[in-house]
């Protein structure tokens, strides 16, 4: 399957993909008008140290403990693909506690939220597109 | 002190409606220009510092940003414009040389652009590429003048070692040191892809890129920077640079500050040294000198390559590569006048040389004259920037061109001419690790992929379309040109007719 | 005869189901449910009565769970007996099932100390499941005075639930402390002030002597007047199904690292069993939802004949949320510590070069490192330790390490 993979080594810290998640997951067709004086809820982060920096977002574990530790059963796995289904989660956040990689996080509501590959936004995983050194690429391994 | 203070050329305009301020202008530009105003959450920008690379303007997400030419002015003068009286100002505070990089900005002409392409019409046909063989290959080196036969009559072996290319265009020689690793892998990686060769400049080869020894020129040059024997052997070619169009008659310097890590290694020089390449070379004072180097390196790699000289395009150029031609080299590589460079005096940068275009015809004419064309192989560099150009280059009569601002270009330079400062914020003209990961090699490699690709398909239409099938018939091919809006003495120079002849 | 028979219809038989399907796509499979629900999930009772979540969207899975895993579901029974013997449980309707593999997943039951005149409290509640709660919801007015036995996590999830719609809640534990199950000294002294801004009143090292009526009297003298009690002193594994076929038992049913009985071809998950803790090596009863999740699944894929199927790396957690201060909790607390109070209150603690717990309250983002870091075992000398703890990042990896996890497939 298809998956987000980070190479720190082209990484440039630019924190572009974390705009492109937040516009992509905001629903709005022009980012300026979209994120304008909005606090950010991206589901990838970068996490920076001296020189160096990384995007992490969800990994979509073969075995993924989100998906068992989940109390509700608003997170899944079909196809390889976790999503969650905010409607289902109360935001106990037992996924945070579990999850290895920090990848988690609540959305601005206190609902989780968490990378979908874009699945629910039509398009190819924007973080993808919009990493202007492809630090960050889709694709099989 | 107000006496130095200059009115930034161009301005950084931002849209605020636009603006999220996600701060990636603050954190991608290496001079500092941007930075967020914390009290009001806006982003403010200093113009002085801009050196419009346009690195900004490219990332930021919502396209708020634009650079626009400052419309402050000194008071009209047609004798002393604003960079005449700039270079002044800058000159009596700094009491220094003024530095530039790249090519020759100054609007000189370009023949070139006065050069217009035929196409067949009715009385012989055009081709389609498409639907015909159309050969863009060429050997580069010596051709021999006669068959040779052994004692059975059967033909003997007398080619000269050849260089082969899929498309007539090169890289051109920018040494590991002027431009990053990253740059470097890109070129390699892309030559060996596109089967023609990159040049490594004077900065020796870099271990992890012997492995492109097939698609690689070896650059010996006046410093003589990381030449060694494993050096010679790697490549594919051997190039002797006598001199660079940016820059005729002087040498190189690379500051100390890039002499560091690897590039210190490969050059086999000290960390933090400056990296002087004298103005001559110190044993080559003739022709005859020459051919010692010339044949000093078939030697050592045992005939089996190519040795290419390297000029500046000069006022007697057609000489001195009749010389050339006769020291042994296979090939000869014209630089113009407007070929780029990573530092340059900006008086000679501007106002040294002469244009590619009169000196290639110049020579091809002169070669021809003398009955020596076929000893040599022409190739022609100095700001080459389409497939028209290499097409008129090679009606002109060079064989192949060098690339090198071109291919910058396609790495992602946006010819702000900056490159002395080494802090290119595009990764390439720069040794800072953190400004060197902005050039993904794997991105770098594809797209110069794509250039010379497209230009090799648009070098066939326009082949096609003069009903010419191979590179080798265009060569030299001045029928096939035709000049416009030039003096009598111009298409003289060029061997070409005017347009409606 | 179904081929797999699953006593219990909570998340250690979802997981259960689960695991038998991802080997054993065909197997009959029948779940016996104590419940007349579709499955849901226990911890969400209390969010029900806050109303983040509704009957509909609290089921643990999709309506459609049993058909398309073709499972038999026999609802309001429970098992009375197991014989091992004849491979057969008997329901307490004098049903019989024979099975190949069997899980009891079982559960626990809420325990309530002896207290004089608890007979005569005409409301009283436990808060366990969800008739609890609806019975709860149904008895609650805007006036009601509570009166909660119990401030741990039933209690003051309870607490928490109903705090929009009762007059006034008052806890009473015997412990000096709230949440004295999963919180030090420190931590919990952080929660009780949180709590008691959110208007809970809580009586603390005291319990109740008796009731009489509407009134509460405690061991220190004290009364409290209440309409509602709720007891949430705790709860205990349900064992004697398994003890009294022969089954070895502690606290909850032993099981091996397969999730197997001593009896043959009897499997056992989640609440009702204790297992070995990863951090610190001792068996005990770890009643957690993941914890039974995973059981449950390990046990499935092991009774569908997964000879490699194996849950070895079970560890204490919790994660909770009190009046939007979120709690995490994991490990054990001994060693070494490492206190920051920047963004609320986090300890670390380690101990030969492991971390083995921690207890954060406020900032929680990326808490799974740490909970990784202790279930991994990961040395500390391999990571940045000062790093890490300062804030749970991958950062703290080797550069080798963190290419693993964000360059391959996981």
């Amino acid at each position: 399957m298809k998956r987000v993979y980070v190479n720190e080594n082209w990484c440039l810290a630019c924190h572009l993909c974390e705009y492109y998640c937040a516009f992509a997951n905001s629903g709005g067709h022009d980012m300026a008008t979209a994120l304008k004086g909005v606090k950010l809820h991206p589901r990838i982060s970068v996490e920076e140290k001296d020189l160096v920096s990384f995007a992490v977002s969800c990994r979509h574990c073969q075995e993924p403990l989100c998906v068992k530790s989940c109390i509700t059963g608003a997170l899944t796995k079909t196809d390889g693909l976790i999503s969650i289904d905010r409607d289902k989660c109360v935001g106990c956040q037992t996924c945070v506690l579990v999850c290895p990689y920090g990848a988690i996080s609540p959305a601005e509501d206190g609902v989780m939220q968490k990378c979908e590959l874009c699945t629910k936004n039509g398009c190819e995983p924007r973080c993808v597109q919009g990493c202007p050194n492809a630090a960050i690429v889709y694709e099989e391994r | 002190m107000p006496i130095n203070f200059l009115c930034p050329e161009y301005e950084v305009v931002r849209d605020y409606d636009r603006c999220i301020a996600c701060r990636v202008c603050e954190r991608q530009c290496a001079n500092n220009v941007h930075s967020l105003i914390k009290e009001s959450g806006k982003m403010f920008a200093d113009s002085s510092k801009c050196v419009v690379c346009h690195r900004c303007v490219s990332l930021c997400p919502t396209r708020a940003l634009k650079i626009v030419k400052s419309d402050h002015s000194f008071r009209q003068n047609a004798n002393w414009s604003a960079k005449a009286i700039t270079e002044i100002y800058k000159q009596a505070d700094s009491g220094g040389v003024l530095l530039s990089s790249m090519g020759n900005p100054e609007a000189y002409p370009n023949y070139f652009d006065r050069l217009l392409i035929n196409a067949s019409q009715v009385t012989n046909p055009s081709i389609d590429p498409l639907r015909e063989p159309m050969e863009t290959s060429v050997f580069l080196g010596k051709k021999p003048t006669e068959l040779v036969r052994d004692e059975n009559g059967r033909l003997q072996n007398n080619l000269a070692p050849q260089l082969h290319l899929n498309v007539p265009v090169m890289f051109s020689a920018m040494s590991y040191g002027s431009i990053s690793y990253n740059a470097h892998e890109s070129l390699a990686r892309a030559a060996e892809a596109l089967g023609i060769y990159y040049n490594t400049g004077e900065g020796g080869l870099h271990e992890d890129f012997y492995k492109y020894g097939r698609n690689t020129i070896v650059q010996v040059a006046s410093g003589r920077f990381g030449v060694h024997k494993a050096f010679l052997e790697s490549g594919a070619a051997i190039e002797i640079k006598m001199g660079q169009g940016a820059k005729p008659g002087i040498g190189g310097h690379l500051p100390g500050a890039k002499i560091v890590g690897d590039v210190s290694r490969t050059r086999m020089i000290p960390e933090g040294g400056d990296a002087i390449s004298p103005a001559p070379h110190h044993d080559i004072y003739s022709i005859e000198d020459l051919r010692q180097l010339v044949y000093s390196l078939k030697e050592a790699t045992e005939y089996k390559k190519p040795v290419i000289v390297k000029i500046a395009a000069v006022h007697n150029v057609s000489a001195i590569a009749s010389g050339i031609a006769r020291s042994g080299a296979d090939i000869i590589a014209i630089d113009g006048f407007r070929g780029g460079t990573g530092a340059a005096p900006t008086r000679i940068r501007d106002n040294v040389g002469i244009p590619i275009e009169l000196a290639l015809a110049s020579v091809d004419k002169r070669l021809r004259d003398e009955g020596i064309r076929d000893e040599v192989s022409l190739v022609c560099a100095g700001s080459i920037r389409s497939s028209a150009d290499v097409v008129k280059a090679v009606a002109l009569g060079a064989d192949a061109v060098y690339i090198g601002t071109a291919a910058l270009l396609a790495l992602g330079c946006h010819l702000c001419r900056n490159c002395q400062s080494g802090k290119c914020n595009w990764g390439i003209a720069t040794q800072d690790s953190q400004l060197t990961k902005r050039l993904n090699p794997d991105i770098g490699c594809k797209r110069l992929i794509n250039l010379v690709s497209a230009w090799d398909h648009e070098i066939k239409e326009m082949m096609g379309g003069m009903g010419i099938n191979s590179i080798e018939a265009l060569r030299g091919n001045r029928l096939m040109l035709r000049g416009i809006g030039m003096t009598e003495k111009e298409l003289e120079i060029l061997g070409v007719r005017h347009a409606g002849e | 005869m179904s081929k797999y028979v699953i006593i219990g219809n909570s998340a250690a038989a979802i997981g259960c189901v689960e695991g038998i399907r991802s080997v054993d796509s065909t197997g009959d499979i029948t779940i016996v449910s104590s419940e007349e629900h579709h499955v849901y999930s226990r911890p969400l009772i209390s969010y029900l009565l806050q109303k983040k979540t509704d009957l509909k969207r609290m089921k643990y899975r999709p309506e459609s769970f049993y058909d398309e895993n073709h499972c038999d579901i026999i609802y309001k029974n429970t098992a009375a007996s197991i014989d091992p013997e004849k491979k057969s449980v008997y329901l307490s309707t004098g049903r019989s099932l024979s099975y190949e593999k069997l899980l009891v997943a079982v559960g626990s039951s809420p325990f309530i100390p002896p207290m004089a005149g608890l007979e005569s409290v005409p409301k009283r509640f436990a808060f366990s499941c969800l008739d609890d709660a609806l019975a709860l919801e149904k008895a609650l007015t805007p006036t009601s005075r509570v009166l909660i036995i119990g401030a741990g996590l039933i209690g003051l999830k309870c607490a928490e639930g109903i705090s929009g719609m009762a007059g006034s809640i008052t806890i009473v534990d015997m412990s000096p402390r709230v949440l004295s199950s999963i919180l030090d000294e420190d931590s919990s002294k952080i929660v009780q002030q949180h709590l008691e801004e959110h208007g809970l009143k809580l009586i603390l090292s005291d319990s109740v002597d008796s009731f009489a009526g509407g009134r509460a009297i405690l061991k220190s003298g004290q009364s409290v007047d209440f309409d509602i009690l709720v007891t949430a002193v705790g709860v205990r594994a349900n064992i004697s199904l398994v003890k009294d076929a022969g089954g070895e038992c502690g606290r909850g049913i032993t099981i091996d690292s397969s999730c197997k009985t001593s009896l043959p071809e009897v499997y056992a998950a989640g609440d009702c069993t204790e297992s070995v803790d990863v951090v610190t090596g001792q068996t005990r009863v770890m009643a957690l939802l993941p914890n039974a999740y995973m059981q449950g699944y390990c046990a499935g894929r092991s009774m569908a004949g997964d000879a490699e199927a194996g849950f070895t790396n079970a560890m204490p957690m919790n994660s909770i949320g009190l009046f939007g201060l979120h709690i995490m909790t994991a490990g054990s607390y001994e060693g070494e510590t490492y206190d920051s109070y920047d963004n609320g209150f986090k300890r670390l603690f380690y101990k030969d070069n492991r971390l083995v717990g921690f207890i954060i309250a406020g900032d929680t983002s990326k808490t799974g490192i740490y909970t990784s870091l202790i279930r991994n075992r990961v040395p500390l000398d391999t990571i940045d330790f000062p790093l890490i703890c300062e804030r749970p990042t991958l950062m703290a990896f080797s550069k080798e390490t963190r290419k693993e996890f964000l360059g391959c497939a996981r």
